[in-house]
């Protein structure tokens, strides 16, 4: 039951927000914040209460909660988490706090309508990390969506709209394809055993002929690859980043990508065991080409907020990179690179917010020398920067060299090239940096430095940046036994073929 | 008393942790304390730990002490844990004494500056990466001093960043030495592929069990953790950055030059030595590579007119020598020189500052002159360092290592090493000399505004110190047999294999090194005091003036990387700005709205239009169904 709570109370805070929203303006903020409050509660209880549980080995899931909800069909309301999802929802929970408190003085206008958007797709995310019924995960899917939306349609910059249709077009699309492979699989499974349902555990080991697991793989897999987002289905990316309100960017790079991770890893792997390995080749260069393509897009920006928009292409590569070796190593880089870069990139796009409420401009040709006005800002935004260039001490570190640890057990020319990696993100950051706080001050500019609440905001982001990077330790337990059990489901399908890593290992290990 | 070793990295980090969260809210008086102070008690702890480790050694001079776990995943393990044997002792007593001398000295140098904590902050942060580097007990946290020591250069060197050409130069610095850095990596994960251990120790016993000597696996590991040492360490192919990062103050330089950073690279090849020794060929590159780089160092620093660009050159070309000496094995000459190089380097450095603060600013030695009247005390400490370090025959420090350099190369069998060397040591004393008789003899130009005072002379006169007597815990045998540093390394680096060996060579050959010294300085005496003339004559010739500029380029290589990667990227990173890749989807969308504008002309309300329509789809529909 209290699965279902977690994912009611944004939903319930929401529609409080929106209707007080009709009185004033703080109230929306406050309930939003106090909700979740409440499932940050929540999250505690479950962890004090299973804390022991989450290293035993072999246990599918730490809570789980099923109900009938249309019961001809066969649709449950089936939540369940294990370690990895609730990394991701306190994840969700956190960067979802950092949203409210960014937008706390930014948005001025329908303040009530946005947090129900805002609350809406938090929700929505929720949903999608704890759903394992196919039907309710896409439910959540398509949920999170058109809070998204609005939120970029209507509070975004001055070329909001185009970006809002764009985004929404792609995921729409996709996602419709995702559905038309759930639905096969429904239908597949229920024609070969009599059992029409949409549940996770018993969908997995579907007998499916190879022509038909493939088309089914490459629907749920444009889904996920155009939330990843995956070289080519990147484009839409820059548009709905640069133009969302810094909540919205908050969500979209922290959340709404992570989602697409998250798919392959519980999904499409797991479900389309053996078309995934034969796929893994070629997923794994298109993350590569994404890491370093990412990479140089980033750097040819001269909006601040669309090269911190493309820098997560780039880094989206190593979780991609990470999920298609399946191996211990890099699916616990591609966990950490997922917790680490969406804090890290979430702390970027709150401080370009802060820039752009303080000079109202986004140009990084226009900004320079801002360190002497406000070294605080100067000093975060070097962190985060760093951060983002893979410094050791930092969290994103472990996670991507964890995944190239792995991957170089599987493919050393890939390893290799995603290597260079750390060098054009060196280059794009480095690049950030001087054009933002260090340099000149072409304009002049006199901007204040950071209130007490973005210091408290940037202060928390740190904390669990530094604490990653220094401590991994407990996020690494969190994730063993979920990331293993994953593997025991692909290893028990791919007896044959398996061998640490979908390709069999060149180099001998010892 | 060695339990206090996780003190030594961790007060300097202390040090930057205050610095940082205190910003703007310390008077400059306990900004100084803190960031003097927390380098000056972990050098008074690094010293009690030496004392403790000579008097009282530990079972197999080795110390390690594990503070937690980092990383934990099957069986990768990577640990926070420190390794103290008596090389990174030595290692850890060097640094530590040179940055706290050069922070003392900073504390008046750069009292001035507006952001005086900001500095002192880096400054401590670089120290303490230096020493977690040195002390790492394990490949990923060697990365982790390896990488904040980059970093830090990067911050220091970019120091005053509101000028964009500090910037270049400190983000050139940071990308160049990444190249190496990747390299690196790769190395790493390569090593715990192949071996399954992250432990330096570890892996190095498992590589000699394991791995065949001169197998490609062994080439490999030992070529990539080469290319590491490369970016670091200023070698060729990647020694670019070193001159341009310059652009920071000049205590930065001394710290980078002496204590920290370019001699990370020396430090990494000896503490894998195990590595080269499996890898002969790697290893000989080591050695052609630091000849190369001394010498093309060498001529480069002969045109220089920037006094810290002739310092930075010079720095090049000696860790240069250090490379050859690791390229012939000889591991405890390399460290011995680099003990040296830090105290005469620094020192240089630092009487380089004094001297620039004294001439507001003035880096060009052309300006100067005559300043030894003005300056008595900045023209002995310059003199002293000089002196060392072109290997004034016994009575300097610089000597007693070089030759010892000169000595092993020799006795490993390689000639050609021997004679590189040698050039070498005869273009350093033409160049340094240059400088000292160019600023510090002949006419005086310039007045001196500012003179050093307590807190700059105290460290210039203990480096001078050093500079001088620290070479004596090292006797060749020729002079008597005193080998107490080699020794005392031998318990944490290897032996050098010796193929040619006899006293009478030796002095010979010592002789020869002390010749080429003294002729150095008297070539440079000639060239630049009584013949200046002639030597100005020569370089406005054509060929002279061509060869002056290839040099005072540095040999074109900036000029290479600019044209065939600096550019390149960008131009394809400027003209892929929007993403050609979206061009197919706003295609998609263009065809959508064609076919939108295309039946929209169709429904214009004219019924004419729509009856021919009808009549044309008639007829359409008539010849599918008769005729098909």
């Amino acid at each position: 039951m209290i699965l279902l709570w977690i994912i009611i109370i944004p939903l319930l805070g929401g529609l409080l927000a929106w209707l007080s929203g009709r009185w004033s303006q703080l109230w929306p903020r406050w309930v939003s914040l106090i909700s979740l409050a409440v499932q940050m509660a929540l999250f505690l209880i479950i962890l004090t209460e299973h804390f022991g549980e989450i290293q035993i080995s072999g246990r599918p899931w730490l809570v789980q909660f099923d109900q009938p909800w249309i019961s001809k069909l066969g649709i449950h309301v089936n939540l369940a988490m294990d370690g990895l999802s609730l990394l991701l929802v306190l994840m969700t929970n956190f960067l979802g706090i950092m949203a409210v408190a960014c937008s706390w003085t930014a948005i001025k206008d329908r303040v009530g309508f946005f947090h129900f958007n805002l609350m809406w797709t938090l929700a929505g995310i929720t949903g999608v990390f704890l759903a394992i019924d196919l039907f309710l995960f896409y439910f959540f899917w398509e949920m999170m969506l058109v809070p998204l939306y609005f939120l970029i349609g209507i509070w975004g910059y001055e070329n909001r709209v185009y970006s809002a249709v764009k985004f929404f077009i792609f995921t729409q699309a996709s996602g419709l394809l995702m559905l038309v492979g759930i639905l096969g699989l429904y239908f597949i499974h229920g024609r070969n055993t009599g059992i029409y349902t949409f549940d996770y555990m018993q969908l997995l080991g579907t007998t499916l002929s190879e022509t038909t697991a493939r088309l089914f793989m490459f629907c749920f897999f444009i889904a996920f690859a155009v939330k990843l987002p995956v070289i080519p289905f990147h484009t839409w990316l820059p548009d709905a980043h640069t133009e969302a309100p810094t909540a919205g960017s908050v969500d979209l790079a922290g959340l709404v990508l992570k989602v697409g991770a998250y798919g392959m890893l519980r999904f499409l792997i797991p479900l389309f065991p053996k078309v995934a390995s034969d796929f893994s080749p070629i997923a794994m260069t298109l993350a590569v080409v994404g890491i370093l393509y990412g990479a140089i897009l980033a750097f040819g920006q001269t909006d601040l907020k669309r090269l911190v928009a493309y820098t997560s292409i780039s880094h989206m590569g190593f979780v991609f990179l990470g999920i298609f070796t399946w191996n211990t190593l890099a699916l616990q880089g591609a966990v950490m690179v997922i917790l680490a870069h969406g804090i890290s990139i979430g702390a970027l796009f709150i401080l370009v917010g802060v820039i752009h409420e303080r000079i109202h401009t986004r140009d990084m040709n226009r900004m320079g020398g801002l360190w002497a006005t406000a070294p605080r800002m100067g000093g975060v935004g070097l962190l985060f920067a760093l951060a983002s260039l893979g410094l050791p001490g930092l969290g994103n570190f472990i996670g991507e060299v964890l995944v190239l640890i792995g991957a170089y057990q599987v493919s050393i020319p890939l390893a290799v090239f995603a290597g260079i990696g750390l060098i054009t993100s060196t280059i794009y950051s480095l690049w950030m940096i001087q054009q933002t706080f260090h340099g000149p001050n072409r304009e002049g500019w006199k901007v204040s430095d950071l209130t007490g609440r973005e210091i408290a905001m940037m202060t928390a982001m740190i904390a669990v940046v530094v604490w990653l990077g220094l401590y991994p330790q407990p996020v690494l337990n969190t994730a063993r036994e979920s990331l293993n059990n994953l593997q025991q489901i692909v290893k028990k399908e791919l007896v044959a073929e398996y061998s640490e890593g979908f390709i069999s290992v060149k180099t001998g290990a010892p | 008393m060695l339990e206090l070793l996780w003190l030594v990295p961790a007060l300097p980090l202390a040090g930057f942790l205050r610095l940082l969260f205190k910003a703007g809210r310390l008077s400059r008086k306990s900004i100084a304390i803190t960031g003097v102070g927390s380098v000056g008690l972990s050098a008074v702890i690094a010293l009690i730990i030496g004392v403790s480790f000579i008097t009282s050694p530990p079972p197999g001079y080795v110390y390690t002490q594990t503070l937690w776990t980092w990383i934990k995943i099957g069986n990768l393990v990577s640990e926070v844990s420190f390794y103290l044997d008596t090389l990174s002792l030595v290692m850890i007593l060097v640094i530590t004494v040179v940055a706290f001398l050069i922070h003392l000295y900073s504390a008046e140098f750069m009292i001035d500056e507006e952001s005086y904590s900001r500095f002192f902050a880096y400054m401590n942060l670089f120290a303490g990466s230096m020493l977690i580097l040195v002390l790492a007990n394990d490949l990923l946290l060697f990365y982790l001093g390896w990488e904040g020591v980059g970093l830090c250069s990067y911050l220091l060197i970019g120091f005053w960043y509101k000028d964009p050409l500090n910037g270049r130069a400190a983000r050139k610095a940071f990308v160049m030495t990444r190249f190496g850095d990747t390299a690196l990596a790769i190395g790493i994960f390569l090593i715990f592929n192949n071996l399954g251990t992250l432990k330096i120790q570890e892996f190095m016993e498992r590589a000699i069990h394991n791995w065949s000597p001169d197998s490609a696996i062994a080439v490999a590991a030992a070529a990539l953790i080469l290319g590491g040492a490369i970016g670091k360490s200023a070698q060729l192919p990647l020694q670019t950055w070193l001159p341009d990062a310059m652009a920071g103050p000049t205590p930065v330089s001394a710290l980078i030059h002496a204590a920290t950073m370019v001699t990370a690279g020396v430090y990494l090849i000896a503490r894998t030595n195990v590595l080269f020794t499996l890898a002969p060929t790697v290893q000989l590159s080591v050695a052609v590579i630091g000849a190369l780089t001394m010498l093309i160092a060498g001529f480069s620093a002969l045109t220089q007119w920037n006094i810290k660009r002739v310092l930075a050159y010079s720095t090049i070309s000696q860790i240069g020598y250090m490379f050859l000496a690791l390229g012939v094995g000889a591991w405890s000459a390399a460290i011995f020189h680099f003990m040296t190089h830090a105290f005469f380097k620094a020192l240089l450095f630092l009487s380089a500052g004094a001297v620039i603060l004294a001439l507001e600013d003035e880096h060009n030695i052309s300006k100067m002159g005559g300043l030894r009247r003005q300056l008595p005390l900045t023209f002995w400490t310059f003199l002293i360092g000089s002196a060392s370090l072109s290997a004034l025959p016994f009575v300097t420090a610089g000597f007693y290592s070089k030759d010892l350099i000169l000595w092993e190369a020799w006795s490993s069998g390689n000639r050609w090493f021997w004679t590189a060397g040698l050039i070498g040591a005869l273009l350093t004393s033409i160049y340094i000399f240059r400088v000292v008789f160019i600023a510090f003899f002949g006419e005086e130009t310039v007045r001196v505004t500012r003179k050093p005072k307590c807190l700059m002379k105290i460290p210039l006169i203990i480096l001078s110190v050093f500079s001088i007597i620290a070479g004596f815990i090292q006797l060749p045998d020729t002079i008597v047999k005193f080998p107490i540093f080699s020794d005392f390394l031998h318990r944490a680096l290897p032996a050098t294999k010796v193929k040619y060996d006899g006293v009478n060579v030796q002095l010979t050959l010592q002789f020869l090194t002390s010749l080429v010294s003294l002729s150095g300085i008297f070539l440079a005496y000639l060239f630049f005091l009584p013949h200046r003339q002639f030597t100005r004559s020569f370089v406005q010739t054509n060929l002279g003036s061509a060869l002056h500029s290839y040099l005072f380029s540095g040999w074109g290589f900036d000029w290479f990387y600019e044209r065939f990667f600096v550019r390149p990227f960008i131009w394809i990173a400027r003209i892929d700005k929007d993403d050609f890749i979206d061009i197919f989807y706003l295609g998609i969308a263009w065809l959508n709205l064609v076919f939108h504008r295309l039946l929209r002309s169709t429904q214009i309300g004219l019924v004419r239009w729509y009856a021919m329509g009808i009549g044309i789809g008639a007829v359409i529909t008539l010849v599918i169904v008769v005729f098909l």
